[in-house]
């Protein structure tokens, strides 16, 4: 095997267009595998581990772009590399030649539209603290969808922030909805009196679409990132949030979506909610039930926290009919590409008495060591599946592996899918789950899908459903109900 | 430099500085919103650490 590197200095070129056109160049005949990159220590390292960096190319700066490509031959790594420099040519002359213009910072952008509100940031990690505070200083609020920012910049920046009056959303925020408007991965859901305020972007996801399924709808649903909660970060944009949301006089109803927080920082929001004039579900997934004020309701899954939200009972929705699952067989595996939905479906599981190892346990599962006498729930979003390729929402083949192991292994009865869909999302996840089920042998086991979106998606919710019922799959009208389903059919 | 109050980003129209996936410009631009797109390169060559003393300079 032969690893050729070039370098291009101080050319930037986002990750999602990058990683486009990595797949291409992995495609290319002879090569084994092939990467583009920023130059970040963090994407040496990766790049290192996936044999894809000599010596020459690790002297590049963060600024620079690495492609590196390892072949069976010199011949086909060159040929893959030209191949490589000939779409960033075209790239760079596609950008100058568009008409548009464009600023190169965020102070002239805000300079020439003063009525700019809201910075939207998905540079690397390493840079995207700096980037917000940028945008702070100029009086805007920022999303940060970037993830790998340093602790100590998060909270610093969210101090400095509400001091200012502004809100951060993030960072590794995916999913924010404002005044109706889906910013990263979000889904359309129609405009209603329910907000939204969650440390997670499939929790939000999964609830506002579930919340628009019962013919509700969202003011705004502001993600706050996955460490706002914790006693470091101390709540600070969860808290203006709701100091937020209380002064929208749209809203009536405002859920909360987190992981079980510290318990300073569960203490405070509590605090926030009893002095809110508006009504709350508070959703603290794995969570026993909470010592609430009485403007709020505890709901233990995301499910139940859209039905309560609504006015509805939280069991109020109809399975399907169970279908049978191979005889003999016992376990349940869950390969979900939300993070918070393979909780969720933990949890479920775990509340039904089923033993739930995963790579992500929640509180009374158990790490994934030794799956053979439990249910494995993986959460394929997770570093570990994800470092150097993109999520399992963009690219639904990280899924892969995992789905066609699961289906020829006689010990796993049913296989529990997580599909989401919205903007940001695989233009036709389904379709490409599909495609695999199509080759599954007679006897694999039975597939159990929940669909995270709406009819106004661009995947569109229905056409999702229906392409995965072709194929066999079992469909849930939400991810708890799947989970209940596997072992509903399971018990027939 | 703006004057951003709280509410500004709840009760009025998005306008939207995007810095970074140009796929999520293009999202909002087929929705009607008002959206600038950055050309954003890494800043102090590269160097995160370089770029986090600037911003908190103020360049």
């Amino acid at each position: 095997m032969i690893t050729v590197n070039r370098v291009r200095r101080a050319f930037y070129l986002d990750s999602v267009a990058l990683m486009r056109h990595s797949r291409v160049l992995a495609g290319m005949d002879g090569v084994a595998e092939a990467a583009m990159m920023m130059g970040t220590p963090a994407n040496q390292a990766i790049m290192r581990e996936a044999g894809l960096l000599d010596m020459d190319a690790a002297s590049a700066q963060g600024g620079d772009l690495i492609i590196g490509v390892r072949a069976d031959t010199q011949a086909a790594a060159e040929a893959a590399v030209e191949e490589a420099a000939r779409r960033l040519d075209q790239a760079s002359t596609q950008i100058t030649r568009e008409e548009e213009w464009r600023p190169r910072s965020i102070r002239t952008a805000v300079a020439a539209a003063a009525d700019t509100n809201l910075a939207l940031i998905s540079v690397p990690g390493a840079f995207a603290a700096a980037e917000a505070r940028k945008a702070v200083r100029r009086g805007l609020h920022a999303m940060i969808f970037s993830d790998n920012v340093p602790l100590d910049e998060e909270i610093s920046l969210k101090q400095e922030a509400r001091d200012c009056g502004l809100l951060v959303m993030g960072p590794d925020c995916g999913t924010s909805i404002i005044n109706g408007v889906p910013l990263a991965f979000a889904n359309r859901v129609p405009n209603g009196n329910i907000a939204i305020v969650g440390a997670s972007g499939t929790g939000i996801q999964e609830v506002s679409c579930l919340i628009a399924a019962a013919d509700s709808g969202v003011t705004h649903a502001i993600g706050v990132g996955g460490r706002d909660m914790t006693d470091a970060v101390g709540g600070l944009s969860t808290i203006m949030a709701l100091d937020l949301l209380e002064h929208d006089s749209g809203t009536d109803h405002i859920v909360i979506i987190s992981k079980p927080p510290s318990q300073s920082v569960a203490r405070k929001v509590i605090e926030s909610v009893a002095e809110s004039s508006k009504s709350f579900t508070i959703c603290f997934i794995g969570a026993g039930s909470l010592e609430l004020p009485p403007n709020a309701q505890f709901a233990g899954t995301l499910k139940s926290a859209a039905l309560l939200a609504v006015g509805r009972e939280p069991d109020d929705l109809a399975l399907p009919t169970p279908r049978i699952a191979p005889k003999g067989r016992e376990r349940i595996r869950g390969l979900f590409s939300g993070g918070t939905l393979c909780a969720e479906a933990q949890i479920v599981l775990s509340n039904l008495g089923r033993q739930v190892v995963s790579n992500a346990p929640v509180p009374g599962a158990m790490a994934d060591t030794d799956a053979k006498d439990a249910d494995r729930l993986i959460d394929l979003g997770a570093d570990e599946y994800t470092q150097g390729r993109p999520h399992p929402m963009i690219d639904p083949s990280v899924r892969d592996a995992e789905l066609k192991a699961a289906l020829t292994d006689s010990s796993v009865a049913v296989i529990l899918l997580d599909v989401v869909i919205g903007f940001g999302a695989h233009d036709d996840p389904a379709g490409h789950l599909a495609h695999l089920l199509d080759g599954a042998q007679g006897d694999a086991p039975l597939v159990i899908a929940s669909v995270t979106g709406t009819e106004d998606d661009p995947q569109c919710r229905s056409s999702q459903a229906a392409k995965l019922e072709r194929a066999g799959v079992l469909i849930a009208p939400s991810n708890a109900d799947a989970a209940a389903l596997a072992l509903a059919c399971l018990n027939r | 430099m703006n004057k951003g109050k709280p509410a500004d980003l709840l009760s009025g129209p998005l306008h939207v500085v995007n810095v970074g996936l140009e796929s999520f410009s293009e999202q909002l631009k087929d929705l009607g919103v008002d959206v600038v797109q950055v050309d954003w390169s890494p800043p102090a060559a590269g160097d995160p650490d370089l770029a986090r003393l600037l911003s908190k300079l103020g360049a």
